[in-house]
């Protein structure tokens, strides 16, 4: 099957996958009917994903160099396009982003333009480029464009900073689906995400971890949009959501003002015994904050977002693995569109979401209604019961105000099929897409990390003689080290301490976003510079982040610091990038020209044809 | 001037229009966020949709044309790559 057309034949295999999985949902749908549990539904549907994205994994052996690191430089623009938006979308935007939309309103979605806007700058400014230079890793430009071991180092060391941040949030992710689709202890739940991911990623490497994203794009984006465009038309709000909910979000405007959107203070919250993680509603849906403040957070918290995207290494190094450096442009355009799908979706299905609860017109409307009465439906028992939702009688009425409706963020994707009364097969489809959005982000971070450590430490640093076998058996040594690693961490539940993902974007843009596009860009970009920027950016980036954190601050300062500017801890690349960016020109500006032969290397790197500057085997 | 520059001279403005038009949607857009919520568009506020949805759309519309045109830039200045590399 992988031999000879295997490339060519890529739209009918995917093909056959897609109408493979149309069937098996059906018969999850008939399962149902025949009276199959709810529970043994969930199962089958994560085991049988797991199985398929393994089986592929293993088909995707091999044992050469530029198909592990590279996937042979031969992915399709399409289908690198769906790889790259499964390795995007993580567990956290599948399950949490319609969550955040659903509470943080306009503010929130600050995000979905950051998180877009973000592959512009890495269609401009870098894919193309790293493309022709032909690196294998992020570190692996850096390290041969400005020259010198030092400078490789220094890119590793935030590479890693910024993916192992991410990493165990989406280890974590997993573990809480498997546990919660398997029926598993948490802990537990960990170890089969883990393992799971290294049998996609251990025996093929980059090249095992494209075809199984592919895979798991096409699983999560129909998990994702089939409930909301069901939900959309049983509740009769619209026919295609996207383009006709203009009255529901009008009238979610209507329904604030008649119930209120009131502030609960801290006392009350806890004196009810509310569970940590829940929110509830008190922010307007549409409306646009006013002031200059507001603005200033939606716009620095989008530049942070898009900044960080054009440097998260595991999103580069997709594009290192297309034909030429035409398919890398085309592909970084087909990637947004596939991203495009899903995040245009998430703000639709909030507002169904959220009308469904809010609207007493319809039946699954609870606001408004008797305390008693919403305790008693079978939903409302079901999430109670596992702490992802509350109600809290604050004014002792017993009947159910707005603002004593508590909930998890999570619950809008995975109850909101429930809510809404789809049929059960639905949840376990959500279930099995929320499953290959953390497992296909967790590969490809896995991947990033070791891949970096395996080849731009391992063989170009430590030992430059090793051969072929030796090399892959370190890279594959690693990426079972780094996943054990992230899962250890990941089983004790310590990513509350982590804080947000939001912060690997920072991390990465406090680093690498300058030393990447002036190493293309800026010819008198030196070594010097570029070690200096690397080391001021991420220091004083993570500087700020231990004073702005309350966490930290408690634990350094014995006091929480008021941010500076409205520059939080979700922020804080606003401060680690400029400084990067004044050090490097700075340094490079008092240091010497960069020699002839690295000035002609930029020359070559910004033309599409010819040579590669660094071999097909490096 | 050789090619090679004048190539890139064409490469660098493309870029910058490219960048000029993504800060429009991403940043200038959301500077007037609460002025254009009073107009509307498929029936939602302007600055909900775009957030939700327009700038989005711009942004992979964009992507497409701008990879077209400097295919294009690639092709005038003998710098286009042959399908089977």
């Amino acid at each position: 099957m992988f031999k000879g057309g295997f490339i060519q034949n890529l739209p009918k295999i995917y093909g056959l996958y897609t109408g493979g999985f149309a069937v098996f949902i059906l018969m999850m749908a008939i399962a149902e009917q025949a009276g199959v549990s709810a529970k043994n539904i969930g199962v089958m549907f994560v085991a049988f994903t797991v199985l398929i994205y393994a089986f592929i994994g293993y088909l995707s052996r091999t044992v050469q160099v530029d198909a592990y690191y590279v996937a042979g430089r031969q992915v399709p623009t399409v289908f690198n396009g769906m790889a790259t938006a499964a390795d995007w979308m993580s567990g956290a935007s599948f399950v949490a982003l319609a969550g955040g939309v659903y509470y943080g309103g306009y503010t929130y979605m600050a995000f979905l333009v950051g998180w877009t806007g973000g592959y512009v700058l890495v269609a401009t400014l870098l894919a193309p480029y790293l493309r022709k230079f032909g690196c294998y890793t992020v570190p692996d430009f850096i390290g041969t464009r400005y020259g010198g071991n030092f400078v490789r180092a220094c890119s590793v060391f935030v590479l890693f900073i910024a993916s192992f941040t991410y990493v165990t949030a989406q280890i974590n992710a997993t573990g809480t689906i498997a546990s919660r689709a398997l029926g598993i202890p948490f802990e537990l739940g960990v170890w089969v995400g883990l393992i799971s991911i290294l049998i996609c990623s251990m025996l093929g490497g980059m090249r095992a971890v494209t075809w199984t994203q592919v895979a798991q794009y096409i699983v999560l984006i129909i998990a994702y949009l089939l409930p909301v465009f069901w939900i959309s038309n049983k509740i009769g709000a619209g026919v295609f959501p996207h383009l006709m909910l203009g009255d529901e979000v009008a009238r979610l405007g209507e329904l604030e003002q008649q119930f209120g959107l009131v502030k609960n203070s801290a006392a009350d919250i806890k004196a009810a015994g509310v569970p940590g993680g829940l929110k509830y509603i008190s922010g307007p849906h549409s409306a646009v904050p006013a002031g200059g403040m507001a603005v200033w957070k939606y716009l620095s918290l989008a530049i942070c977002m898009m900044v960080g995207t054009a440097s998260l290494p595991h999103i580069l190094m997709r594009y290192f693995t297309t034909p030429s450096v035409k398919a890398a442009r085309k592909s970084v355009a087909w990637s947004l569109f596939f991203i495009f799908l899903l995040y245009s979706s998430a703000p639709m299905l909030a507002t169904l979401s959220k009308l469904a609860l809010m609207d007493p017109n319809l039946p699954t409307g609870i606001i408004g209604k008797s305390i008693s009465e919403v305790q008693s439906i079978e939903w409302v028992k079901n999430w109670s019961a596992v702490k992802q939702v509350f109600i809290a009688d604050f004014n002792g009425d017993g009947i159910l105000q707005l603002n004593e409706w508590f909930m998890r963020g999570d619950v809008v994707v995975l109850a909101t099929p429930e809510v809404a009364g789809l049929p059960f097969v639905i949840s376990g489809l959500v279930f099995a897409g929320g499953m290959a959005a953390a497992m296909s982000t967790a590969d490809g971070l896995v991947l990033a990390i070791s891949n970096a450590l395996s080849h731009d430490i391992y063989y170009k640093i430590v030992n430059p003689k090793a051969d072929t076998a030796k090399r892959l058996i370190v890279a594959r040594v690693l990426l079972v080290i780094i996943g054990a690693a992230g899962a250890y961490i990941a089983s004790f539940r310590l990513t509350s301490i982590l804080g947000s993902v939001a912060w690997a974007f920072d991390f990465a843009m406090s680093g690498l976003f300058f030393p990447l596009v002036l190493g293309v860009w800026w010819k008198r970009a030196t070594r010097e510079g570029a070690i200096a920027g690397i080391i001021a950016g991420i220091l004083s980036g993570l500087t700020y982040l231990l004073y702005v954190y309350p966490k930290f601050s408690v634990a350094i300062w014995g006091v929480a610091h008021e941010p500076w500017l409205g520059i939080d801890h979700l922020r804080f690349g606003m401060i680690g990038a400029p400084i990067c960016l004044v050090v490097m020109v700075v340094v490079s500006l008092m240091t010497k020209e960069p020699d002839a032969a690295t000035q002609r290397m930029v020359d070559d790197t910004r033309i599409p044809t010819g040579k590669a500057i660094l071999g097909k085997q490096h | 001037m050789a090619n090679k520059d004048a190539y890139w001279a064409k490469t660098k403005s493309h870029m910058i229009v490219t960048l000029v038009l993504w800060f429009f949607f991403s940043m200038v857009i959301f500077m007037f966020g609460s002025e254009l919520n009073s107009m509307s568009f498929l029936g939602y506020p302007l600055a909900y949709y775009m957030t939700a949805q327009g700038s989005l759309l711009a942004f992979v519309i964009m992507l497409f044309w701008t990879a077209n045109k400097q295919e294009k830039i690639d092709e005038e200045h003998g710098y286009s790559e042959r399908e089977d590399d």
